[in-house]
């Protein structure tokens, strides 16, 4: 094996990851260091201007409040939240986002990202809380003005990009940085830090997706988010909360294109092959899931189940009703001929836009098809889990909220270690965006605007405990040799076999994923189980999941392209791992479009409506899961 | 193989040691053959058809062949960006063809102003909640906080 330089790296804070909270997290960083004199470095696994989720753009911001301009409060969202997600949420994080939010939605203008302007210069609206923009270069822009701002620290402000973070640097229980490599050359990186924001985003390809072939990158997340923020607070020690609450998208079949516009904006309604309508047929099934199922709007996981039951009864497929949603918005102009072609064609605009801003290949696969929305309808159909604690799902450490909002009883949990913003239960370890659980619905804005929170709460712990990290460099010496086995496994076995990807003594990367995402679909409520799952499901998974992690130390790689991807699935093992603990844990069915417990099929109020936290003791390897209570905010 | 590199295109950006569907790819998917001099796709079944190699490549060497296991064959969609605006060239599978044009950005490129003069931060406080720029950015004169 070539050798690896080991790169020792001292800051001050260290961002990890290049996406909206990564970036989110670095502006503000750069604004307060600059006062303190601190230094910034942040990690890119890839290229900032095109790094994380928004990396291929995006057709609407869904979290703006407007609450300058009095359209609604701060109060008004934590109440939708609570509605979406069943009465679980972090009411003060949820706040917290939502009055920094517009903030960061007016100096994304400012940046240069187009906003959609109706004839008094107000921002178009797509629904309440989501305004429409042009945003092929959302990210180029966002990550321009991040950069900008790194760039007044002068040789305080730097990125490093092409580098994995595999690995958090402990010393006791404080985080005092990250370990990773260069997929470029072979260098090994040691960041050392006196704090540390995760900024890595959520998980794909953990549970099998739908389409298996070249379509497997076809993920309605991008294949890249692999779970390591989650493996990163996992392994610190720091608690988690809500694991088992993934998120499962009902998206344009295959092709994965968003439906927020046409259900929202354009009014679209989706039907049955028999032209029935789920929403209106199954209406009575929703008292049921009450409080939640007979509030406005309708939270997200139950609109899925109503559509998944159609499914399940063989109705499908399920149709959104492009044709006649477009008919009858022009319907209006059907009287002045060319007043009713500029709307037609300005509708037609609109629709092929939404597609081609953030998911080309919907537009590919209308094109492939001969589909014009204005002619017929397209399926739709709900997707595979994902876990994006930043949507409508809500898995992320659990984590500090701001002094002003945080409930008493949450205060009492880091009395010991210090009230900052967005901390973990770990000394000196941050979390935003889909890093940061219990949150949801902060999207692609809420969640630079958490790297905001997150980055000021970091220089002021930076500030307060100003002690330069103490690492045992023998710890990262075995850290080094572990994280570049992979590379040692196959230089040592792969001449025994003709072909290089079977041998007996190692696993390559991907058919490890493909071992995991098989036991997560079958045992853990996927695609094939039609997202349902029972204790002794759970139970043969997680003892699938051990031969697994025995197995991970027999991952090989040929390349450091193939390193990366070994630990990218040792990090989406270890969420899959939290994932079933957590609905284990939890005896009900809370949110049947993300999940069904067939042995718990109701929503328990009495006995569940709370968090599920668990910690991990990296000392001794055991899991500890625990209910923590709800406490409302007054709104 | 979602993008593809057309041979007699790629130049492997002429003998660097990086080329830029290698610089920008989010998955670290395309690579530099460096005996042929030309790029490719190592892993086409995890490409999102993001398009950022498409659209980066200085010879329009890349384009998207769309996921063989559920698109059928014919069509294609071409993007051409400027710096300020996209247009996109929309292939049926009957061969019709449409065109769109959308905005991308309204300042120069590289020229976005991290800080605008016209929102000042209002505290030096590293301890309270507002951040830089607030609260003239949020468009409302103090930041919104329970009432107690």
């Amino acid at each position: 094996m070539q050798p690896f330089e080991t790169v020792v790296v001292d800051t001050d804070l260290l961002i990890l990851g290049g996406g909206m909270s990564a970036c989110g997290a670095a502006f503000e960083a750069a604004y307060w260091a600059k006062k303190h004199g601190l230094k910034v470095t942040v990690v890119d696994k890839a290229a900032m201007d095109r790094s994380g989720a928004v990396a291929m753009g995006l057709s609407a911001i869904n979290q703006y409040i407007g609450y300058g301009k009095g359209q609604n409060t701060c109060e008004d969202y934590v109440k939708y939240v609570r509605q979406d997600l069943m009465g679980i949420s972090r009411e003060d994080l949820v706040y917290d986002i939502a009055r920094h939010v517009d903030s960061t939605v007016h100096l994304f203008e400012k940046w240069g990202l187009p906003i959609w302007k109706d004839e008094k210069g107000e921002y178009v609206h797509e629904g309440r809380w989501q305004i429409m923009i042009n945003g092929e270069s959302y990210k180029v822009v966002v990550a321009e003005a991040a950069k900008n701002a790194l760039a007044t620290l002068g040789d305080k402000g730097e990125i490093y990009e092409r580098v994995f973070i595999v690995e958090p640097l402990m010393n006791g229980d404080t985080c005092v940085g990250a370990v990773g490599f260069s997929v470029r050359e072979p260098k090994f990186y040691v960041f050392k830090a006196k704090a540390t924001i995760v900024c890595m985003g959520g998980a794909v390809h953990v549970f099998r997706p739908r389409s298996v072939g070249e379509g497997l990158g076809r993920a309605w997340y991008p294949p890249w988010n692999c779970g390591s923020s989650a493996y990163f607070t996992i392994k610190a020690g720091a608690e988690m909360t809500c694991q088992e609450v993934r998120f499962i998208p009902v998206r344009f079949k295959d092709g994965y294109g968003p439906v927020g516009a046409w259900f929202l904006l354009f009014k679209s309604r989706a039907t049955n092959a028999f032209g029935g309508e789920y929403m209106v047929e199954r209406a009575g099934e929703l008292e049921k899931w009450a409080p939640y199922g007979t509030g406005k709007p309708i939270p997200a996981n139950l609109r899925n189940w109503l559509g998944m039951e159609d499914i399940m009864e063989g109705k499908g497929p399920i149709y959104m009703r492009t044709e006649e949603a477009i008919a009858n918005l022009a319907a209006a102009y059907k009287d002045d001929p060319k007043a009713f072609k500029r709307k037609m064609k300005e509708l037609e605009n609109e629709a092929w836009e939404d597609f081609l801003d953030m998911t080309i290949t919907q537009s590919f696969l209308w094109a492939a098809t001969n589909v014009k929305p204005e002619e017929k309808p397209s399926e739709i159909a709900a997707a595979e889990p994902y876990f994006i604690g930043s949507h409508s799902g809500a898995s992320g450490a659990w984590v500090c909220g701001p002094e002003d909002l945080m409930p008493d009883e949450y205060k009492e949990m880091w009395k010991d270690i210090g009230i900052y913003n967005r901390m973990s239960t770990v000394k000196g370890l941050f979390c935003a965006g889909d890093a940061s659980g219990a949150s949801s619905h902060k999207f692609s804005s809420g969640s630079h605007a958490e790297g905001r929170i997150a980055a000021k709460g970091a220089i002021a712990y930076i500030l307060d405990n100003n002690q330069a990290p103490e690492v045992d460099m023998g710890k990262v010496e075995q850290l080094k040799e572990t994280i570049l086995k992979p590379l040692k496994i196959f230089e040592e076995y792969s001449a025994l076999s003709s072909d290089p990807e079977i041998n007996p003594n190692y696993v390559m990367p991907k058919m490890f994923m493909f071992r995991l995402q098989k036991i997560m679909d079958e045992y853990a409520g996927g695609v094939t189980s039609q997202f349902t799952t029972n204790k002794p499901l759970l139970e043969r998974a997680l003892e699938l999941l051990q031969f697994l992690k025995e197995d991970s130390e027999k991952l090989a790689a040929r390349d450091l392209h193939e390193l990366m991807r070994a630990w990218e699935n040792v990090h989406r093992m270890w969420i899959a791992e939290s994932h079933v603990r957590h609905v284990l844990f939890r005896e009900e069915s809370r949110w049947p479009g993300y999940y069904f417990r067939a042995d718990y099929p109701n929503m328990d109020e009495q006995n569940w409506r709370c968090f599920v936290n668990s910690v991990y003791n990296p000392e001794t390897g055991e899991w500890t899961l625990k209910k923590v209570p709800v406490v409302n905010l007054p709104v | 193989m979602p993008s593809y590199v057309i041979l007699e295109k790629c130049d492997g950006c002429k003998g660097q040691d990086k080329t830029a569907c290698m610089y920008i790819c989010p998955n670290d998917l395309m690579v530099l053959d460096q005996e042929r001099m030309k790029a490719y796709n190592r892993e086409p079944e995890l490409c999102w058809e993001c398009y950022n190699c498409v659209k980066i490549c200085p010879q329009q060497a890349v384009d998207i062949r769309s996921y063989a296991d559920f698109v059928p064959l014919g069509a294609s969609v071409v993007p051409l960006r400027g710096s300020q605006d996209i247009m996109w060239t929309v292939k049926f599978r009957n061969g019709e063809v449409k065109r769109f044009k959308f905005p991308i950005r309204t300042t120069p490129e590289g020229q976005a102003q991290p800080w605008p003069d016209e929102w000042k931060t209002e505290t030096d406080d590293i301890k309270s909640p507002l951040l830089c720029t607030e609260p003239g950015s949020t468009l409302a004169s103090e930041l919104p906080t329970l009432k107690k």
